[in-house]
């Protein structure tokens, strides 16, 4: 069992999630946040935090969102990561009412 | 003299406690812009506290956090001082000479037991003890739990109650890969445990495990959880409770006890039973714990805030 961010947080990049998280499991580029599964420790704290739902443990992952399993997995080690919450990105506001939210 | 928080003069800190908070409130300084010096008392030799003596062993990933902890105990800015008791081998007041301010970070190292008739006798224990326990937590590993009866009662719908009552319902296989205690290993082999209930004040829209736990239950070896239909109606406040976004996690729970609510008939072992709007009100037995008396209740106040009420018609486990 893992969780993932999705695509949701494309152009986004909120980083609530990242104040609550115990292990600095958040790492970021331009787009957005990524999990790393080795680091995670699956308490689920981020998952409420988020403001645009973009997170959720593996086995609450609609079927069309299968594929950020592994790109969490990927992409998060090689990238900086996010230690602490960071300004969201700019158009973040207008993306999230664009996501319903 | 400068303030505190210099290279000559760093602000020296004892903290008091070596769990999360203790160390979280270390990375919070050694992060600030001052300079810091960390003292981290703590009473036993080793740290990190309930990550260590509280998450369950069968937890492991839950128990990495250690990993984020070590890391900060290797910054040159702190100092780990273990088996050293604040208030016994050093006083407050002593701490206060030497350091500018102190954090308190210990938790809640005491029980609370339940305030009712027969809560003292053999056989009743608070989660603390046993959790301690089967952890090897120094306090607890002498302890003497009696597993030879087939009933255990777990009073509360937490996540430490599911941590319990899963311990409770696991075999030997899946248990000793973990880091269970050893003695503990050994008792629970032993267990005659057939029935495990685990009993609620409020409804089913109102229990408080993380789904994720309540989840394991149906995934177990040897037990299958049951739930009694009839215990799943909601009053028109709970299913708005359930209706709300904010929600979500109970709804989640809900869900789930709803599926265990119509599996086939187990044939596994052990059986653990969730119920609910039940208080516990009296514990009976002959120099041990042979019965419990719980009441009925009924749920009253507005949605999100509502309250067990006792109906007065009571039953016994």
């Amino acid at each position: 069992m893992t969780t993932v961010v999705t695509d949701n947080c494309q152009k986004c990049r909120f980083t609530d999630c990242v104040s609550v998280c115990p292990v600095e499991c958040f790492h970021y580029d331009d787009e957005m946040l990524y999990i790393d599964p080795d680091v995670c420790i699956d308490c689920s704290a981020c998952i409420p935090e988020c403001p645009v739902e973009a997170i959720f443990e593996e086995d609450d992952l609609p079927e069309a969102k299968q594929e950020w399993i592994a790109i969490n997995a990927d992409r998060a080690a090689p990238l900086p990561v996010c230690i602490e919450a960071m300004e969201p990105l700019p158009g973040a506001e207008e993306r999230k009412s664009e996501l319903g939210f | 003299m400068n303030q505190p928080g210099t290279k000559d003069n760093p602000l020296r800190i004892a903290i008091v406690g070596s769990g999360p908070s203790g160390f979280y409130s270390t990375e919070a300084l050694i992060r600030s812009e001052l300079t810091v010096k960390v003292d981290m008392f703590e009473r036993l030799p080793s740290p990190y506290g309930l990550v260590r003596s509280g998450v369950a062993p069968d937890h492991q990933k839950l128990k990495q956090a250690i990993q984020v902890y070590a890391k900060i105990a290797e910054q040159p800015e702190f100092n780990f001082i273990g088996n050293v008791t604040v208030g016994k081998d050093i006083s407050i007041a002593e701490l206060c000479t030497t350091h500018h301010a102190v954090i308190f970070t210990y938790g809640a190292e005491t029980n609370r037991r339940l305030g009712i008739s027969g809560d003292d006798l053999p056989g009743s224990h608070t989660a603390t003890e046993f959790v301690g326990w089967y952890n090897g937590h120094p306090d607890y590993r002498d302890r003497i739990f009696d597993l030879s009866h087939e009933t255990a009662v777990i009073i509360g719908q937490g996540n430490v109650a599911a941590d319990v009552s899963r311990i409770l319902a696991k075999n030997v296989d899946e248990l000793k890969h973990t880091d269970i205690a050893e003695h503990a290993l050994a008792v629970l082999a032993e267990s005659n445990i057939k029935n495990i209930y685990i009993i609620g004040r409020r409804g089913p829209a109102q229990a408080k495990f993380a789904s994720k736990e309540i989840k394991e239950f149906g995934e177990l070896a040897i037990c299958d959880p049951l739930v009694d239909p009839d215990e799943l109606l909601l009053n028109s406040e709970s299913e708005n409770e359930l209706r709300d976004k904010s929600n979500s996690g109970s709804k989640k729970n809900y869900d789930i006890l709803s599926k265990y609510s119509s599996l086939p008939t187990s044939n596994k072992q052990r059986q653990c039973h969730f119920t609910f709007l039940k208080s516990p009100i009296k514990i009976i037995g002959d120099g041990r714990v042979e019965k419990i008396i719980l009441e009925k209740n009924k749920l009253t106040g507005d949605p999100m805030r509502q309250s067990a009420r006792g109906t007065g018609q009571t039953i016994e486990r």
